[in-house]
């Protein structure tokens, strides 16, 4: 984005929008009535016994709570910007993290057993997520050229192939198609196993996506492009496949990481077919014991670093590929 | 064309094309031959089809009616061997079109590595010493972005000579330069003149078509209005036409 260089003042430093922000603030808390969690607690030498303190005690805790807030953000506020976003994200962790307290879990279920319960969704679960989601991107990118290219060209047949493809597999939900791939292909006479029509709905649905990123690609090449080449005398295939697509590889890579980072939490919908990938052991494991939460915040929390990983991955090759062109 | 020495077999012919852009006819019965080693300029107002007639030369365009004839083959809708007719005809465009992605000595060596079945080695040599021909081998490792206007413009007729073509089309070369860079390109193509290459510009350069052309052609309207030799077409125009061209580009 274009910053302009006449910056206006920072929108917290106006004493109105301090004054409206204040109130607001502390209308919610009053609203939510803080008085009986931790907050009222702390405040008891003032307001005395929290239970009993009425509109003064439900007030007082408001305050503070909002003094606390509002300043917080005025402290931030003066900091450097990368020190901010830092600050920003700590605090939303722990709020996180709070929240998730709040649910009284029972943490050490998740280390327990022999082996231990975390142990088996990293060594089982995220290997299969991974394998799977793998296969499939490789598979849907295969699928993505083929399908851009027939849609690209005149030929009537390729092009309606394509477009039904597209149309067919964008518009049914994943988890339909995962229904559909593992429990039609059976009735026409091919047994298929859990995993390969899992990875085969995956590679399917997403190909139909991939394929509209890679055409509009290949579209954005500007036709002096094609025009040199043709004036050169090159056959069609070695213009796609020396001029065009490896000036379309930059741009379809950021969408594309996009997907691959979206097929990788959508492999979740395969565990109905009972394929032991995060989502399935998280469900498994947690039912035994009735520690449902546990293990999803467990599986919620491998899906969340997996897809921070695969983020600044993806910002790497962003920005080598940006660095040759 | 009459006169012409029926002896030579003309390079390109043109008999009778026309052509259209939905309703609107682009070219209208054009009728030319170009012999080896002639230079011609086509000159005219914008909209008038030179683009448009250049670029049917190498069918990067179809016409509707009429035969071109290029090398002795036929342009056609059918035809097999686009390619090889392509591969002996160089083109240089108003936006260059050099290959981003590639750099200038890769740009070159393309063509000649890719699609005449030349090892490396011999593509660089000759890619080289087209570059040095074009008075800038010094860029050869640089990518056409790091180039001015009139280097990429210069680079891009290297690419063409690589490919050693029979002829040489140059569509409006010089419209996209800043004016300080036009003069570069257009030295290039006056020696690549002298060297005796076949060449059909579309341009508004007038002192380079005074100074190169064998032959100015003047349309307008899809059609070839006049064509003589500089010297006749400047100091003698006979279309009413030509004459209000030519006191506009030459005021």
């Amino acid at each position: 984005m274009f910053v302009d260089t006449v910056v206006e003042d920072k929108a917290l430093h106006k004493p109105a929008f301090l004054a409206g922000l204040s109130i607001t603030v502390l209308a919610i808390f009053f609203a939510f009535n803080f008085t009986n969690t931790i907050f009222g607690e702390f405040l008891s030498p003032v307001i005395g016994n929290p239970e009993e303190s009425g509109f003064f005690g439900r007030l007082a805790v408001s305050f503070v709570l909002t003094i606390l807030f509002v300043g917080n953000l005025l402290l931030i506020s003066f900091a450097r910007l990368k020190i901010q976003i830092l600050i920003v994200w700590l605090e939303l962790f722990l709020l996180f993290l709070a929240f998730a307290y709040s649910f009284d879990l029972e943490i050490a279920y998740i280390f327990s057993g022999q082996p231990s319960k975390i142990g088996i969704m990293i060594s089982k679960g995220l290997f299969t997520t991974i394998y799977i989601s793998a296969v499939s991107i490789v598979i849907a990118t295969v699928i993505a050229i083929v399908g851009a290219i027939a849609k690209l060209s005149n030929n009537g047949f390729a092009y309606a192939i394509a477009s039904f493809y597209t149309s067919l597999f964008r518009g049914l939900p994943l988890l339909l198609q995962i229904y559909l791939i593992y429990m039609g292909l059976p009735q026409l006479g091919f047994m298929i196993d859990a995993i390969p029509s899992g990875i085969a709905a995956l590679s399917l649905c997403y190909g139909a996506y991939m394929t509209e990123i890679f055409r509009a690609g290949i579209q954005s090449i500007p036709r002096g492009q094609w025009e040199a080449s043709r004036a050169l005398g090159f056959p069609f295939r070695l213009i796609l496949r020396k001029i065009i697509l490896p000036q379309s590889i930059p741009l379809i890579i950021p969408p594309t990481g996009n997907q691959f980072i979206a097929m990788l939490k959508d492999s979740s919908l395969v565990s109905v077919l009972g394929i032991w990938e995060i989502m399935f052991l998280a469900k498994k494991l947690g039912a035994k014991d009735f520690n449902h939460l546990e293990m999803l915040l467990t599986a919620a929390m491998i899906y969340w670093i997996l897809t921070i990983i695969l983020e600044t991955i993806q910002a790497r090759i962003e920005r080598k590929y940006q660095q040759k062109t | 064309m009459a006169n012409n020495n029926s002896k030579v077999n003309p390079i390109i012919s043109l008999k009778n094309v026309s052509k259209w852009y939905d309703d609107f006819q682009a070219l209208k019965n054009i009728d030319l031959e170009i012999k080896l080693k002639e230079k011609i300029v086509i000159c005219g107002p914008s909209g008038s089809g030179k683009s448009t007639l250049i670029r049917c030369l190498n069918r990067l365009e179809a016409h509707q009616e009429g035969q071109i004839h290029v090398n002795g083959i036929e342009l056609h809708e059918k035809m097999k061997d686009i390619d090889t007719v392509r591969q002996d005809i160089g083109m240089v465009f108003q936006s260059f079109n050099l290959f981003p992605h590639l750099t200038v000595l890769e740009n070159c060596m393309a063509g000649p590595n890719w699609v005449r079945g030349i090892s490396e080695d011999e593509a660089k040599e000759r890619a080289m010493s087209l570059l040095e021909q074009v008075k800038i081998p010094e860029q050869a490792d640089k990518y056409p972005e790091q180039l001015s206007g009139g280097q990429q413009q210069r680079v891009a007729i290297a690419r063409s000579l690589c490919m050693q073509p029979k002829v040489m089309l140059f569509d409006e070369p010089t419209s996209a330069l800043d004016p300080e860079m036009v003069s570069e390109v257009l030295d290039t193509m006056v020696e690549l003149a002298k060297s005796g290459m076949t060449m059909i510009c579309v341009t508004h350069e007038m002192g380079f078509a005074r100074q190169v052309a064998d032959r100015i052609i003047f349309m307008d309207e899809g059609e070839i209005v006049e064509q003589n030799s500089p010297e006749e077409f400047f100091n003698n125009p006979k279309s009413d036409r030509t004459k209000g061209f030519l006191d506009q580009v030459l005021s």
